[in-house]
């Protein structure tokens, strides 16, 4: 077996999954604490993504191009919150389900109207093109090293956020016990919000950094949400740390099994009927992860305590 | 079917053998025995915290006892799921009530009765059409006087004709011996003085009720025991709790406010 | 017992009475439903309007589709989002042995027979059902909403990459499934056969819900714990229903096939679940004839917003919003209470 390609993989694996994990923690923290599905979340990414696009080719540099599309999409976020979701937090999570659906349509078409048909690419600064030398000669693309560093970052800035501070204690607080919260003279409100923001911001973020890699398009938005729902699912729901662990195993099964699964197909069938079915089998691989997952452990691999 | 007033010491229909329950450091249930005889009425009593709710979940099974062993009519039930609990002839009334909202009284006595005919799995005849299950149900709302509602949907109910209609539910399973958790839970006297009468015509099946209500209880039981602090500490007849020492003591010593 | 009789109740024996409500054919609306549905696709095919044949046949597959998506959702409160793959499945049911008569392959499967194709629909969308409710059904309230949507989404990848069936590019078939004595050519023949199925699955589902069988799902939907308490194991009458749901949905989707004669995986995306799930919302689900209100409802929509603007999801997902957050009991609902009923 070739071990750079195996290694390459792997660091793609692992790539693909600090992304999903970017985009699943905002889901967690809001499912998490505010008791809220929200569809749309997939929407926010990929606004992340355009907004990072636009900006990008109108100022000539990519860096500038996120650190103005950032608060974009906070801003974005916030009127999401305002508008529709606090609206929602009252009602049960097929009124949350309905309701997001509705304004992942609201957001597509309010994108499709502000930016061009047929998406755009996003071009790179020097110094994120091309490639680094790891070990054993292997070379693996720079920016892709950026996102997993950047990935890794934000993760342990979250986790120190969750359990070390007191916004952290508070955003736990609240997921368990409202009436107590605001009884501390917490505005619930303002905190809600918080989150909301913070959770579409880190997504939006995910979507600026896929932007270079995968262009900038309408369905990236809804293509990521149901994986995200998995991984979410396979980790625990509200489980900031399941979220991670799951992102990062999906990541690996997914890549890996895209690019290993005809060979071990044809192990042990004929050709042509690996041909078809690796492919089948390589798009199914993480909801039937999943289906095992649930057989065997329903609430998750680290579902949090306080449910 | 409600069993005969044989209420004879030697024909117990429930035993219960030094059973304990501790939560971390507290003994919720400290070694309590007693018989329940069948076609009595039987009340539990205590202070607050007295561990009367975790006694009874341990009867209904939704607690399982650390030791100690529960026997119904001959067959040891100590570790028996609560949902096959009804299938032996226990049933038990929720104290925070728990009934089919959105259906209507008889409909919700009707699908108790129709739990207790076998399975579920009949997908063509209309359910309300069945006379095998709209009469027995009708008959079990009359005993607990709730036909005049029969149409109306649960959620309409007022708090205490929820409750009989719990109690009507449990009946609808046929049981040997009802649970009834603090069945005057929540109501006034005047809703509390209907629920006495109904129980009170519906002595002769075995019921062993958990109650704060004094006047409830001394109207009603033909025995009562007596929990402070998880220990049972008396049992007898209401003239005989009335006069005991202990039960006394236990009562005014403690000082503590009745809910 | 008459129709009239069970609505009112038999006054002789007050244990066999039962209010109307809900659930029973409200029979005037309704009737009038049926009779527009029945005379409209014949109707528009005299005046020569072939596209409103094509609006009617497509609501009554749809209704069907919607009407068996009810059983769990209404009666059984289990929200599927996934239940477009049951569509797709049955819509290829019909696409993937044509297929094979035309191209070669796969003898076991390769005819044009009507009974076959149907027959592989119901039982390939019961197995799965079964299967993927299995696991579902262990879970519930959201975490049930996404898994059906993972699995909708999973059939949907499966046929996406699934090359030699066309794939994302879908599969086109120039024969519809054939049965004896009937062509499904004729634009009206296939209109007759959606009418009549629609017919018989509404009264399927009306005795579904009305029995004991359905006793048990609308018990298990209100008060779970209760049901338990009565010993009944909701979970396998609920896996039952899924079932059945699927089923019902995999015929939709073989009738659908037939009709458009364009079978893409694009029929199982999630989306389409969601606006299979806002039809049954907004028509009523607690309502038999709910769905159908809420399909109609939904295609004029369709129709009209998509000729007054390109991006009509917009005012499309706006109304979507103000329904949920303003709308109790969907449409049915509010005619309801127009009508002077509580709700």
């Amino acid at each position: 077996m070739d071990y750079s390609l195996f290694v390459i993989q792997t660091l793609n694996g692992l790539q693909l999954g600090v992304l999903l994990f970017l985009v699943a923690a905002g889901l967690t923290l809001t499912f998490g604490i505010m008791d809220l599905v929200n569809l749309a979340h997939g929407s926010l990414y990929m606004l992340g993504a355009f907004f990072c696009a636009v900006l990008t080719i109108s100022t000539g540099s990519f860096l500038i191009g996120v650190a103005l599309a950032l608060p974009l999409t906070a801003l974005a976020g916030f009127v999401v919150e305002f508008v529709v979701i606090r609206h929602l937090y009252s009602k049960d999570h097929l009124d949350h389900v309905l309701a997001t659906f509705g304004l992942i349509l609201v957001i597509d078409s309010l994108a499709q109207m502000a930016f061009r048909p047929e998406g755009y690419s996003v071009p790179l600064p020097e110094f994120l093109r091309g490639q680094v030398t790891l070990f054993s000669g292997i070379v693996f693309p720079t920016f892709r090293v950026a996102i997993i560093a950047t990935g890794l970052l934000l993760a342990a800035a979250l986790y120190v956020l969750v359990t070390h501070t007191r916004l952290g204690m508070l955003i736990r607080a609240g997921a368990s016990n409202r009436t107590m919260v605001s009884a501390l003279g917490v505005n619930i409100a303002a905190l809600f919000s918080g989150v909301f923001v913070l959770g579409a911001t880190i997504a939006g973020l995910a979507g600026m950094m896929i932007a270079p890699i995968t262009e900038a398009s309408y369905s990236m938005g809804n293509d990521i949400i149901i994986v995200t729902f998995v991984i979410i699912i396979v980790g625990g729901i509200g489980s900031m740390k399941g979220a991670f662990v799951a992102a990062i195993l999906i990541g690996l099964i997914d890549t890996m099994g895209r690019s290993y699964l005809d060979d071990i197909f044809k192990l042990i069938m004929s050709a042509e009927y690996a041909e078809t079915a690796a492919p089948a089998v390589s798009a199914m691989l993480v909801y039937i992860l999943m289906a095992i997952v649930l057989a065997v452990r329903p609430q998750g691999l680290f579902p949090p305590k306080t449910r | 079917m409600s069993e005969t007033a044989n209420k004879t010491a030697d024909a117990p229909i429930m035993r219960i053998e030094g059973l304990r329950k501790s939560f971390g450091g507290v003994t919720a249930t400290d070694d309590v025995s007693v018989e329940i005889h069948t076609g009595e009425t039987h009340a539990i009593i205590g202070p607050n915290g007295a561990g009367k709710t975790t006694l009874i979940s341990q009867l209904s099974g939704l607690l399982p006892p650390d030791a100690g062993r529960v026997t119904f009519r001959g067959r040891d039930i100590t570790r028996l799921p609560a949902h096959q609990r009804a299938h032996v002839g226990l049933a038990r009334s929720f104290q925070i009530t728990s009934v089919f909202m959105e259906m209507t009284v008889l409909d919700n006595v009707a699908l108790a009765v129709q739990a207790r005919s076998g399975h579920s799995f009949h997908f063509w005849s209309k359910a309300r059409t069945l006379s095998h299950l709209r009469e027995p149900a009708y008959a079990k709302l009359e005993q607990v006087s709730l036909a005049g509602r029969a149409h109306t949907r649960a959620s309409a109910l007022s708090h205490g004709e929820r409750r009989q209609l719990e109690v009507a539910m449990a009946l609808g399973t046929e049981p040997h011996m009802l649970l009834l958790d603090e069945p005057m839970a929540g109501m006034g006297t005047e809703e509390s003085a209907r629920m006495i009468e109904m129980l009170r015509g519906m002595q002769g099946t075995t019921m062993l009720l958990v109650e704060h209500d004094m006047d409830a209880v001394f109207a009603l039981a033909d025995r009562i025991s007596v929990l402070v602090y998880g220990r049972l500490i008396a049992t007898g007849t209401p003239d005989e709790i009335r006069g005991n020492e202990e039960v006394i003591k236990a009562y005014l010593g403690e000082g503590d406010a009745e809910s | 017992m008459t129709m009239a009789q069970e609505a009112t109740g038999t006054d002789r024996n007050p244990a066999l009475a039962h209010p109307d409500r809900g659930w029973t054919v409200h029979s005037t609306f309704n009737s009038i439903i049926l009779l527009a549905l029945a005379a409209g696709a014949p109707v528009a095919m005299y005046i020569g309007a072939t596209f409103w044949v094509d609006i009617f046949t497509r609501l009554v597959i749809l209704s069907i589709a919607a009407t068996g998506l009810n059983l769990i959702l209404g009666c059984g409160g289990m929200v599927s989002f996934g239940h477009a793959a049951f569509i797709g499945l049955g819509a290829y049911a019909a696409g993937i042995p044509t297929y094979h008569v035309l191209y070669g392959g796969f003898e076991a499967i390769a005819t044009t027979s009507g009974f076959v194709h149907l027959a592989i629909a119901v039982v390939v969308c019961a197995v799965f059902a079964f299967l993927t409710g299995a696991i579902c059904l262990r879970t519930k309230g959201v975490y049930f909403i996404m898994i059906t949507m993972a699995f909708g989404q999973m059939v949907f990848f499966a046929f996406v990459s699934m090359e030699t069936y066309g794939g994302d590019d879908g599969l086109t078939i120039d024969t519809r499934s054939e049965f004896p004595l009937i062509s499904l050519d004729k634009p009206l023949v296939l209109y007759a056969v959606c009418f009549i199925s629609l017919l018989a699955t509404l009264y399927l589902v009306h005795r579904l819900t009305n029995s004991r069988f359905g006793m048990v799902l609308q018990a298990a939907k209100q008060n779970e714990e209760r049901v338990r308490a009565l010993g009944v194991n909701a979970y396998l009458y609920r896996l039952t229903a899924y079932v059945i749901s699927g089923a019902i949905c995999g015929y939709a989707g073989f009738l659908l096939g037939n009709f458009t004669t364009f079978i893409s995986p694009e029929m199982m995306d999630w989306t389409r679940s969601g606006e299979l799930m806002f039809m049954v919302i907004l028509g009523g689900a607690a309502y038999l004839f709910g769905p159908i209100v809420g399909v109609a409802v939904f295609l004029v929509l369709e129709q009209t917003l998509s000729g007054v603007m390109v991006h009509w999801h917009l005012p499309f997902g706006i109304l979507l919003i103000l329904t949920v957050l303003f709308v109790k009991g969907g449409l049915s609902g509010l005619f309801d209470r127009w009508a002077g009923k509580h709700e």
